[in-house]
């Protein structure tokens, strides 16, 4: 166990730094996907500082494209709220998978870190809890480091807009989802969570590509946690 | 003036599902199911969200040769179960995509 937590976080060095560096690999995804939604928010016909804004503001990637796709074709802000609601509503599960390890902390402080709570830094933070909590610095660190690569990549997409370079060129297209592996693989301690991790996925895919692109993760995540309730009731203690 | 309206309900709508359950479940006690079920949370949205991005290409699942994410995955898997490091694992993928496309792939 010591091993583990000795390679996903930094091995020496102050908090804060030991959360920017765990936060290396989400950076290099940040910086080039949030380049790719600067460069389609200028096409959609929002300004530099509105591009920038919804990365301050709303701070989700997926959505955040989907959403510059349904400004470039107009449609009324309402459905535009709604899509949004619908594609970001997965973070109830990882809210609420966090929540036992904020029982301590103030409110304004869990607030400060839901804030900052994506698909992205809720893989981060639940390989790290589970090995034990670290401290506020780092996990503040971590947030921060995140968005301010998002919104440096918005920024630098939507100035560079039109004057196209190919991100796929250096390989971080993959960044993200081979971090991904490495904290799903971590987070593996018996075969039970193999079984859960296996059905989620495989039940993501089957929904995903019959149209259910939306809920999928919600729904498949949340089925297959309940199969591992039904099969092993008790997981320890 | 329009759109910015449209970014502040898209941030609220967004912040809602991050932050609620974070206030209202923390200091509650849960019953001992609920618990169980949210300790499998998050193998199981990781799985979720990762393996569309494997084995699917342009909305249908692709498990042929020319689904480089997809077979690249699997050295990166190898590498993360024997090394447990995550700047080793995505330094791996990175370099095999940047390699592959290279080659041509």
């Amino acid at each position: 166990m010591p091993e583990i937590h000795r390679n996903i976080e930094a091995k020496h060095g102050h908090p804060v730094l030991k959360g920017m560096e765990m936060a290396l690999p989400v950076v290099l995804g940040y910086l080039t996907v949030g380049f790719a939604y600067g460069m389609l928010a200028r096409n959609a016909g929002l300004s530099l500082l509105q591009s920038g804004l919804m990365s301050l503001i709303v701070y989700a990637g997926s959505a955040q494209l989907i959403s510059v796709g349904l400004f470039a074709a107009g449609v009324p802000p309402l459905s535009i709220i709604l899509t949004t609601f619908i594609v970001n509503i997965r973070h109830l599960l990882m809210s609420a998978a966090l929540a036992p390890y904020f029982e301590q902390w103030r409110t304004m402080e869990k607030v400060a870190f839901g804030l900052e709570l994506t698909d992205e830094t809720f893989a981060l933070h639940s390989s790290s809890f589970s090995m034990g909590m670290p401290a506020k610095a780092t996990v503040f660190a971590v947030n921060i480091t995140s968005q301010a690569a998002w919104i440096a990549g918005s920024l630098l997409g939507a100035v560079l807009s039109g004057q196209v370079a190919d991100i796929s060129t250096f390989g971080l297209d993959f960044a993200l989802p081979a971090m991904f592996i490495a904290l799903l693989v971590v987070q593996i301690k018996d075969y039970r969570h193999i079984v859960v991790a296996v059905t989620a996925g495989l039940l993501a895919v089957l929904l995903y590509v019959n149209g259910i692109d939306q809920w999928h993760v919600l729904m498949a995540a949340s089925l297959a946690a309940g199969l591992g309730v039904l099969l092993w009731q008790p997981v320890q203690e | 003036m329009k759109i910015v309206l449209t970014l502040v309900g898209m941030a609220l709508v967004t912040i809602a599902p991050r932050v609620l359950p974070l206030l209202l479940l923390s200091t509650r006690k849960l019953p001992g199911w609920l618990r169980t079920w949210l300790e499998y949370i998050p193998v199981a949205v990781l799985a979720a969200m990762l393996l569309p991005a494997l084995m699917t290409m342009d909305g249908s699942i692709n498990l042929a040769s020319d689904n480089m994410f997809l077979w690249i995955s699997i050295p990166c898997f190898v590498v993360a179960w024997r090394t447990r490091s995550l700047l080793g694992t995505v330094g791996t993928g990175l370099l095999l995509v940047m390699a592959a496309r290279w080659l041509g792939w």
